[in-house]
This record gives C-alpha cells, sequence and structure tokens, in this order.
C-alpha cells in the first residue's frame, strides 16, 4: 500500500442511482478517484458516463447515492457548489462565449474573490498563465475566432483558474487531430503529476490505456469493470463496454441476399462542409437493391456529411451522385430532426409524406393511416392523437422508420439508427432494415458503434479523414478498426 | 421495486376515447379563454367600485355602446372589429410559422396610403372594380412594405420583430408627408388627402355604416382557416415553427422561404385593414388613422389562439370592448382608455397560461 | 442664435431618449428586449407630475423612478421568472401603462385635466461655460437630468467592460447557458438590469413633464421608448453609440423645428424617420459586424 492508496480518495461517489422517467440512467454505482491519478471512464455512447460526471459536477442530483470529495460528504445543488469543492469540468463542447474574448473568458471562470483586479490587467496575466500551463492562448481573441483545439485549451486553462484540483474531462479529444490529443493528453498528465486528479470520460481503448492510472467500464448503467490500467488489456475492457458478442441476435447474415442493380451511384463526389472549404477528399461509392451497406467510422471523418448528401438533405459541391427515389432518411437526432415532439403522431407521419403527396392534407385518412402504421410497426402509444413527446425512445424511432419505410423507399439512409435504444429495440430497428433490403432497397447506415456495424451490415465501408475505404470481405474487428483510425 | 417503475404504462399510453379527447382539447383551449375574459371584466369592476365609479352603471354602459341596438352592433362594434380582425389574421399567419410580425400598425399605413392613392384615379371605374384596385393596391403595398424587415432576416438575420417595429415609426412619418404633400386635399389647407371617389367608396349594410370591409375580414379568416387546416403548406408551417429542422429533413421544405411567404402575405392581409379603413370608415387618408390598431390586434389573435374562426369572435370581443368603452365614459365618466388595460392583462394572462407562449398551444390535427 | 438655438434644442431632445436608451441598452446587454420601456417612460411621465404637483420636484423624480421600476419588475416576472415572450409581453406592458395612466391621470386631476400645470426643474447654469457661444446653452445651461444622463454614459461603460457585474451581464446577455455553466446568478442579472432600466426610462419620462412641457397628457411619450429601442441598435449596444444615436435623433428633431422656422420647403418628414431608417441599416451590419447580444429576444 503506497501513501496514496491511504489518503482520501478526491473524488468518491457511491451507489449513485439516477432515473430519467423509467429508465435507470445509472444503478448502484460507485466510482472513486485517487489523488494525483487519472482515471478512464469508458463506456458506449448512452452507457451512463455523462450522467454520472453531470452528478458529480452538480448539473443533475441523484436520486439515490453519496458524493465525497476529499473524504468530505458533500451536496452539489449546482456547479457553482461543485467548483467551490475544487473540481471542474470540461465539456464535450465548448461551453466559452464566442461573442467574448480569451481574457473576459478566463476572467468570467474565475472566482469573484480572485477576479478582485480588473479586466484591463488580467490579459497579461492569462497570456503567462495560459504559457505556464503549457496551453498557450491570445488572451485578446474572440473565442468565435478560434480554432476547436483552442477553444478546448480555454476550457482547460478555464477549469484550472476556477481553482480545480479535480478536472472531469468529457471526451476532450473526441474533435482534435491526433497530434492535438497527444499535446492535451501530455497537459493533463502534466496537470495530474503535480497532485491534482482527472478522470477522462472516452470511448477510446488505447487513449485510456496509454493515459490512465485506473480504469472504470460503464455499461447500461451499470460498472462492469474496474482495475488499475496496468493491471488490463483493450480485449477486456471492450468485453466490459460491449458485452459479450453475439447476445444481440440478427435476423438475416451478411451475403444471404442477392445484391440486385446499384441504386447509390457516386462518381468524383466532393462533399459540402458544414463549415469551411470542401472536403478535398473525393468518393466513388456504389450501393446494389437488396445490399445492407454499413460505414463504420470515429466520429467527425465525413460520415454524416456523406450520409446526408445522399439522402438529398445536402446539395454535393461536386461530382455526379445518382440515387434513386424515393429515398428515406432517418436522422440520428429522433427529437430534433426526426420527430416534432410537440405535434401528435398522424401530425408527424404526415410530415413524412412525400413532396408529391398533393397540396391539400386529408386528415381523417392521415389519422387510419397513423393507426394502422403504430399497429403493424408495434409502436406503443395511446393512439395517433398521441403527441410523439409522449412516447419513449425506442418507439419513436419505430415511428420514424414505419413513417419512412411507409413510403416504399428504394434508397434508405440512416445514422445511427439504434442509438438511446434498449436491444430489443435496436435488434427491432435492424429486422425493420433488413427487411427493407429483402425486399429490394438500398441500405446505407453508420452507427458510431462499430459492433452494430459489423453485426448488421452484408459489406463494410470505412471512412477516414472523408475518405472511404473498403473493409477487405470477412475483415474482423482489429482490421477495421484499425482501418478506421488509420493504424494499418 | 425498480422492476415496477419499468412495467407499469404510463399514462400516456392507455387509449383514450374520441369524446375524451375533445373534452380534453375543449378543456385545454376554450376554458382558459373564457376564464380569463370573465375574471379580467369581474377585476375591473371591482377596480372601477374601488376607484368610486358606479360599476354597474359603467358596465350597463358598456354593454349598451356595444351590443344595447341594431345599430350599436354594427355600426359601432362590428365597424371596430373589422380591422381587429384583419391585422390580427395577419398576425396569425405569421406567428403561425413563428414569425413575430409588429409591424401591423405600419403595415395598416402602407394600405390606407396605397388604397387612398389610387382611389383618386379609378373614380371612372364602376364600383367593384374601383374597390378591388384599392384593395389590390393595399395588398401589394403592404407586401413590399414587409419585404424590407423579410430581406433583413433572410439576408442579415435581422430579428423581424425589431426591425417590423421600427417601420412602424417610418409609415407613420411617411403618411404625416403625404397628406401634407403628395396626396393632400386640393385646397391644400387640411393634413388629409382628399375625399375618396364614390366610387372607391365601400358600400355599406342598408341604414348602418357597417361596410363592406367586414364581409372581406369573414372571407379572409375563411381562407385562413382553411390553409391552416387542409393544406400541406399550412401545416407544415406550424411545423416549422417548433422545429423548423425537421420540416427541412423529412418533408423537404425550404423553411426560409415558407416564412418569408408567410411574412410577407401577412404585411399584404395587415394591410387590407388600412384600405377597408379608408374605404369603408374614414374616406380619406389622415395621420392618426389608426389608434393602436395593429397592437390590439396582437391581443385579439393571441386571445383566439392564432385560429382564424375564434379570430372573428376576439375580434368582435375587442371591437365591442372599444366601442362600448366610448358609451362608459361618456355615460359613467369611465376614461375610455381603460380598454387597453384589458388587452394588457388578457395577452400576458394568456402567455403565462401557455408557459412558453403560443408554442405549447393545445391543438389536434384537423381540430 | 439660430445655431445656438438649434444645438440647445437637440439636446433637449436628445436628453430623454438618451436615458430611455440606456436603460434599454442595460437590459438588451442582459438578453432582454424590453418594448415595455415605452410604457415604462410614459408611467414615470404621470407619476413625475402627481408627484411634483402634491410634493414638488424631487418626489417628482423619485416617483417616475419607482413608476419606472415597477413596470419593468412586472415585465422581468412575465418573462425572466415564467418565461413569457419578450416582445408580446413588453408589447402588453406598454398597452397597460397607456390604459393606466389615461385612467389615472383622469382619476387624479379630473375628467378634463387640461391646464394642468406642474412645477418645473430649472435649467442650471455652469458658472463661465455656459456662457460660452454656441455650445454654452447648449451644454451648460440644461436641468440636472441632463448632466446626469451625460454623466451616465461613461458610468454605464465602466460598469459593463470594467467591472465584474457587468462581465457577468453581458455573458448573461450573450450566452446564458454558458454564463450559468460559469456559476452566473442569471435570473438575477436580467431582473436587475431590466430594473434598472425601468428606472432610467421613468426618468426619461420625468424629464419630459417637470424638465419641457410642464404638463402631462395622455399617450405623451408617443413612441420615445420604442425610438430608445432603436436608438440602442442604432449605437451598437455601446453607451457611446447610444449617445451618438441619441444626438442624431436630437439634431433630425431640432433641424425639422428649424426648418419650420425658416420655412423652408423641406419635408421635415425625412429627418423624423432618418434616425429609424438609420437603425434599420445599422441592424443589417452594413456599417460594420456588430452583434446584437446572442440571448436577445430569448425568454
Amino acid at each position: 500500500m503506497t501513501a496514496h492508496d491511504a489518503a482520501a480518495p478526491a473524488l468518491e461517489l457511491r451507489d449513485i442511482t439516477k432515473w430519467f422517467g423509467s429508465l435507470a440512467a445509472l444503478r448502484d454505482v460507485t466510482f472513486t478517484v485517487r489523488p494525483g491519478t487519472l482515471h478512464a471512464l469508458l463506456g458506449e455512447n448512452g452507457a451512463g458516463k455523462s450522467t454520472l460526471m453531470h452528478i458529480a459536477y452538480g448539473m443533475l442530483r441523484p436520486e439515490l447515492g453519496s458524493i465525497r470529495v476529499d473524504g468530505h460528504t458533500v451536496k452539489f445543488r449546482s456547479p457553482r457548489d461543485a467548483r467551490a469543492a475544487g473540481i471542474g469540468m470540461v465539456h464535450q463542447h465548448p461551453t466559452s462565449i464566442a461573442a467574448m474574448t480569451v481574457a473576459e473568458n478566463v476572467e468570467l471562470a474565475m472566482g469573484r474573490q480572485q477576479a478582485a483586479r480588473r479586466l484591463g490587467g488580467s490579459v497579461e496575466w492569462v497570456r503567462e498563465l495560459s504559457e505556464e500551463l503549457g496551453l498557450p492562448l491570445d488572451p485578446l481573441a474572440r473565442v468565435e475566432s478560434l480554432p476547436i483545439s483552442m477553444k478546448q485549451r480555454l476550457e482547460i486553462v478555464k477549469a484550472i483558474v476556477g481553482g480545480a484540483r479535480l478536472l472531469l474531462l468529457d471526451e476532450p479529444t473526441a474533435v482534435l487531430a491526433p497530434s492535438e490529443a497527444a499535446e492535451l493528453m501530455s497537459v493533463v498528465r502534466d496537470y495530474v503529476a503535480q497532485g491534482n486528479s482527472a478522470v477522462l470520460i472516452t470511448h477510446k481503448l488505447a487513449e485510456a490505456l496509454a493515459n490512465a492510472e485506473e480504469v472504470t467500464v460503464l455499461r447500461r448503467g451499470i460498472v462492469t469493470h474496474r482495475s488499475r490500467a496496468d493491471a488490463t488489456n483493450a480485449e477486456e475492457l471492450a468485453d466490459a463496454m460491449i458485452g459479450a458478442a453475439g447476445n444481440l441476435g440478427r435476423s438475416g447474415g451478411p451475403g444471404q441476399r442477392e445484391p440486385g442493380e446499384p441504386l447509390i451511384v457516386a462518381r468524383d463526389l466532393v462533399l459540402r462542409r458544414a463549415a469551411g472549404p470542401p472536403s478535398r477528399r473525393v468518393i466513388a461509392l456504389s450501393v446494389r437493391a437488396g445490399e445492407i451497406v454499413g460505414i463504420a467510422a470515429v466520429e467527425g471523418n465525413g460520415q454524416r456529411e456523406l450520409l446526408r448528401t445522399i439522402a438529398g438533405v445536402v446539395p454535393p459541391w461536386s461530382g455526379t451522385l445518382d440515387v434513386r427515389h424515393p429515398v428515406a432518411f432517418i436522422p440520428e437526432d429522433r427529437t430534433t430532426e426526426g420527430l416534432v415532439s410537440e405535434l401528435t403522431l398522424t401530425e408527424n407521419v404526415v410530415l413524412g409524406d412525400a413532396p408529391g403527396a398533393g397540396w391539400r392534407v386529408d386528415w381523417s385518412a392521415a389519422e387510419r393511416r397513423t393507426a394502422e402504421l403504430l399497429r403493424v410497426y408495434q409502436v406503443r402509444a395511446r393512439g395517433p392523437g398521441a403527441r410523439a413527446r409522449s412516447l419513449s425512445g425506442g418507439n419513436q424511432q419505430r415511428l420514424v422508420l414505419a413513417r419512412a419505410l411507409s413510403q416504399e423507399p428504394r434508397v434508405i439512409i440512416a445514422e445511427n439508427p439504434a442509438r438511446g435504444l434498449d436491444v430489443a429495440a435496436a435488434a427491432a430497428v435492424h429486422r425493420r432494415l433488413a427487411e427493407a433490403a429483402e425486399a429490394g432497397s438500398a441500405v446505407l447506415f453508420h452507427s458510431t458503434d462499430l459492433d452494430e456495424v459489423l453485426e448488421r451490415s452484408d459489406r463494410v465501408l470505412v471512412m477516414r479523414q472523408g475518405q472511404v475505404l473498403p473493409a477487405p470481405p470477412g475483415a474482423d474487428r482489429e482490421e477495421v478498426g484499425r482501418l478506421m483510425l488509420g493504424a494499418e | 421495486m425498480a422492476k415496477k417503475v419499468l412495467t407499469r404504462i404510463p399514462k400516456e399510453e392507455r387509449e383514450e376515447s374520441a369524446f375524451r379527447r375533445r373534452l380534453r382539447v375543449a378543456r385545454h383551449t376554450l376554458l382558459p379563454v373564457v376564464l380569463i375574459v370573465v375574471t379580467t371584466l369581474l377585476v375591473l369592476g371591482a377596480a372601477l367600485s374601488l376607484a368610486g365609479y358606479d360599476a354597474g352603471l359603467a358596465g350597463a354602459a358598456l354593454w349598451r355602446g356595444a351590443f344595447g341596438s341594431w345599430d350599436a352592433i354594427t355600426s359601432a362594434t362590428l365597424v371596430r372589429a373589422t380591422p381587429l380582425i384583419i391585422l390580427a389574421l395577419g398576425f396569425a399567419l405569421a406567428l403561425r410559422g413563428g414569425a413575430l410580425n409588429i409591424g401591423g400598425e405600419g403595415q395598416f399605413y402602407a394600405g390606407a396610403i396605397a388604397a387612398a392613392a389610387v382611389a383618386a384615379h379609378v373614380a371612372s371605374l364602376p364600383a367593384p372594380m374601383a374597390i378591388g384596385a384599392t384593395w389590390v393596391a393595399a395588398f401589394a403595398a403592404g407586401v413590399i412594405w414587409v419585404s424590407v424587415p423579410v430581406l433583413l432576416k433572410l439576408r442579415f438575420g435581422v430579428l423581424e420583430a425589431i426591425s417590423t417595429l421600427l417601420m412602424n415609426f417610418v409609415a407613420e412619418a411617411l403618411v404625416s408627408w403625404m397628406v401634407q404633400g403628395p396626396l393632400q386635399e386640393p385646397t391644400h389647407i387640411y393634413p388629409q388627402s382628399a375625399t375618396l371617389p364614390a366610387s372607391a367608396v365601400l358600400p355599406v349594410l342598408p341604414g348602418t355604416r357597417l361596410h363592406l370591409g367586414f364581409g372581406l375580414a369573414l372571407v379572409l379568416a375563411g381562407v385562413l382557416w382553411f390553409v391552416f387546416n387542409k393544406t400541406r403548406w399550412g401545416f407544415q408551417l406550424r411545423a416549422a415553427s417548433y422545429e423548423p429542422r425537421v420540416v427541412e429533413i423529412i418533408s423537404r421544405r425550404n423553411v426560409g422561404a415558407m416564412l418569408a411567404i408567410a411574412l410577407l402575405v401577412s404585411g399584404g392581409i395587415s394591410a387590407l385593414a388600412g384600405a377597408t379603413e379608408v374605404g369603408g370608415v374614414s374616406r380619406a387618408l389622415y395621420q392618426n388613422l389608426s389608434p393602436g390598431y395593429g397592437f390590439t390586434a396582437i391581443a385579439v389573435a393571441l386571445l383566439a389562439r392564432l385560429r382564424p374562426g375564434a379570430i372573428i369572435l376576439s375580434g368582435v370581443f375587442f371591437g365591442a370592448l372599444e366601442a362600448g368603452s366610448a358609451a362608459m365614459q361618456r355615460d359613467a365618466g369611465v376614461p375610455a382608455v381603460i380598454v387597453y388595460v384589458v388587452e394588457a392583462v388578457v395577452i400576458i394572462t394568456l402567455l403565462l397560461i401557455e408557459a412558453r407562449g403560443w408554442r405549447r398551444r393545445e391543438a389536434l390535427a384537423g381540430a | 442664435m439660430l445655431i445656438a438655438g438649434f444645438l440647445a434644442a437637440t439636446v433637449r431632445v436628445a436628453t430623454p431618449l438618451l436615458l430611455a436608451a440606456l436603460g434599454e441598452l442595460l437590459a438588451e446587454r442582459g438578453g432582454s428586449i424590453n418594448l415595455g420601456i415605452e410604457g415604462s417612460m410614459l408611467a414615470g411621465a404621470l407619476a413625475a407630475a402627481m408627484g411634483a404637483a402634491w410634493y414638488g420636484t424631487t418626489a417628482g423624480m423619485v416617483f417616475a423612478v419607482l413608476a419606472g421600476a415597477a413596470l419593468a419588475a412586472v415585465f422581468a416576472l412575465i418573462t425572466v421568472k415564467w418565461g413569457a415572450d419578450q416582445i408580446i409581453a413588453g408589447t402588453a406592458i406598454t398597452l397597460g401603462s397607456i390604459g393606466l395612466t389615461g385612467a389615472v391621470y383622469r382619476l387624479a386631476f379630473g375628467a378634463g385635466g387640461a391646464g394642468l400645470s406642474i412645477p418645473t426643474v430649472a435649467a442650471i447654469e455652469v458658472p463661465v461655460l455656459s456662457r460660452l457661444p454656441f455650445i454654452g446653452p447648449a451644454l451648460f445651461a440644461q436641468p440636472l437630468a441632463t448632466y446626469v444622463a451625460l454623466a451616465l454614459v461613461p458610468a454605464m461603460w465602466w460598469f459593463l467592460f470594467r467591472t465584474r457585474a457587468g462581465l457577468e451581464l453581458r455573458a448573461t446577455g450573450e450566452d446564458r447557458r454558458a454564463a450559468r455553466a460559469a456559476g452566473v446568478n442569471t435570473v438575477m442579472h436580467r431582473t436587475l438590469s431590466l430594473i434598472a432600466g425601468g428606472m432610467l426610462a421613468g426618468l426619461a419620462g420625468a424629464t419630459l413633464v417637470l424638465a419641457q412641457l410642464g404638463t402631462f397628457a395622455e399617450k405623451m411619450t408617443a413612441g420615445r421608448g420604442f425610438v430608445a429601442v432603436a436608438l440602442v441598435v442604432l449605437g451598437r449596444w455601446h453607451p457611446v453609440g447610444a449617445l451618438l444615436a441619441a444626438l442624431l435623433f436630437g439634431a433630425a428633431t431640432a433641424l425639422q423645428y428649424l426648418f419650420q422656422a425658416m420655412a423652408l420647403d423641406v419635408p421635415y418628414q425625412l429627418f423624423i424617420v432618418l434616425p429609424y431608417l438609420l437603425a434599420l441599416i445599422g441592424l443589417a451590419g452594413v456599417l460594420g459586424r456588430v452583434k446584437a447580444p446572442g440571448e436577445l429576444g430569448k425568454s
């Protein structure tokens, strides 16, 4: 036992339970961060990592369980309380104020006592401090003009300036280039080496193993693994994150269907990006009738742009794109892009009518149609007149699918179609997609869950930095993973 | 225990009979409106009593002035209601899509100017054509007037609420210049336009002052009812006010263009109120033609929860208040301006009942 | 003489507008667009008239500030606490104020109410300086309110850009969520900035009555509160900008008097319209890219 082990934990979350409606986001989770260590918190999307950290940071309150900081029991009513206890958070999406300068944002992050100095004087101070921390920043730059890596730096500087002795980092490297990510991790290591502690939320196994002293894995709100980083390996962690393979069940295996004519053909396709110049990469791709093609990619590698371009939501920058109509698009975010939660199910179904459906709406026919869809697709709802927001996530996604498939699309484009769904609901979604493919549609989908892609596709494409690479037939998880990360 | 929570069926998922649903909708839409109106009037009565007025007398005078006689109903209440209904319809059309057109007052004046200007040139035409010409001109003027805020919104992202408000003052100055400049009456003495030629004056219901503009208001309400409830465009416009991206991604519509059209037509409709006021009531263009109709119309539209049919009723209600308040001031000495307090209380109470404004209103498909 | 009169008229017209604009500026920097400021101003005008008629001009000023603050507090309650739409709520407050002031005025001063004469505040002449040619009477022989308004410009600049509270207020107005994440009490900042803004609007109303017209009339503010909203936009949410915008508006109005006096055949409405047009152009960012506070209009 070293001295560190004997000291009180920097943060101790004990038996935390948190409900969102009837869904248990966390159940009896205990999570301990020893002082002077970096602790990686691993898990898939929706495993409860962020929820747990939001509880530690006072943004959410658990139904059950206790929080201790440096051995003292605390009750956080707001992030302010958490900051006062020496906890700082670096959010996945920067929370700085875009229209203000770096110095103003840093000053805002300081406690009132420290902020006695006036703004004019803090400019030099912010410059020096950020350089001292190894995170140099221009204090007079407006945050909106900074690149994302600089914004991330600012977040960390702000947390440290706010007096944080424990940093909660919510997937800080997700938006960074590899070299920037490495730089960031070394800064965090330095910070920890000075006796502070940090929690690194991530779903990158290698990052966790390379940088953390300890690792905790969450799956569906339960701790499935807890150990020292040097006492485990990637396979063990992957199993803990994803669960034993093969328990998801599948309806039709890859390659059982005979592919037909190509329904999506892209040649010399250059994608438009949300901001900045178009992607420099040229894409060629073809998907045939009866095929389910999955795209495996780490977040931010152009898969979103590709899918939305093919779906016709975003026009291409240049090149030829031939997509057979009708096209159904299943967007990632059900509640802001798929459904209008304040409208009824009937109204939401009518929103999905094909453009040629006529300028008048026959509401009684639409209601009958909706009732039929609810029955066929087993959507659990009070009826066609229920509001979309009254449905659970799984039932919402069933409705989105029902609406899309009822148009008998030739091409189906789906972003993370099973995101946030429980096992049964996820399986149901993929069963529907497989049925559509069997009926002669071309299905192209992406999931952030690599196993879902591997499991549910006839053919896998990998996207990396805007480039589409075919995965060799029969490639296993490791091969595809290396292709995704560019480590082949 | 946890298991129990997971398996219980949420209330939302239980079946509901059509009758119960109608009852629920009625409870959510009608009841608060009636409650607001009744409480506001009761509180007002109590306040007047406290202030030393004879509330009974005031109430009686209000009623007499608004509904006491055929003449009061037609020549006072419905005449006052006409511009309110038309302006409220314009406001409601924009707000259905989530845009705030606070410029009703300015668009009213744009329409009034256009109607007065065109009327002078169509004296020789038969009445239906002359009136039609003034209405078309007014509608076009309203569209043009509101196109400035629309362009600012589309091109520069300027809040339409601010720009339409600013345009009101420009419109008022424009009227002021018109009646002392280009459109001034021939003798150049009074700050007003020439009286409209007979062919451009709106026909009235015999024996009353109720003019054709009220008919136009009813027709417009019918058209908007159809657009809102029976057309895909009208429905998608409402959906866009909640979640524009769903309409863009799932319905494949250009929401910006939809909103622009809604605002432009909203301006055109509002301008028609100016044309009917000039053609049916004032019969010439004056400064201060509107005693704040554009703002009262906001209360009218909100009380009706943006439903065209209900806008007719709430327009008549506010028209009656304004008509009756004149009688109240005359007979009971109660200041007529007190009507504005009623309007304010109605607007604020409705805003509060709906928690997040109009966005959470209870409305079912086809209801 | 003509020029001196013109300058004096400019400053006189600009004073209440500047006060109201500074009040609105404070509210808008906190993310609230308060169209009820017209109502606050009107309420301030009536309160000043009543206070001055009964207890003297100082009481009038105090009453005005309290009345303006009271209406702004109602606005804050509705929009900040209960999340109602700012534009509609502000319109309603102004409507209510028109009705309430009209009724109370008749109640207090009788049905006619005409001929009401209220003691006014005297101009304070700064020795020597007020005798300067041209600018003397304009700048150094004005009522106290003018000096207060002018002094508030640097004071507000200092508050907004050199104090912690000002920083927090601006952060609230730019990005409420981020400000809250930084531990800023956004509800307090929005509420207080609205109430302080209402106080200034009330003072603006008092200036109209006590320093200029010497009487109250129904709807006497005649949209000056809305003008103040335009001036804030034109002044690009900066106190100095608001000052320049107010002076511009004052000059346009004074020029109109001047032209009328000289019987020149220029449509004076052109001058009235000018500031609104400039505000619209300013909104479009043609005069350089300045964005409104990010949270403006969001409840």
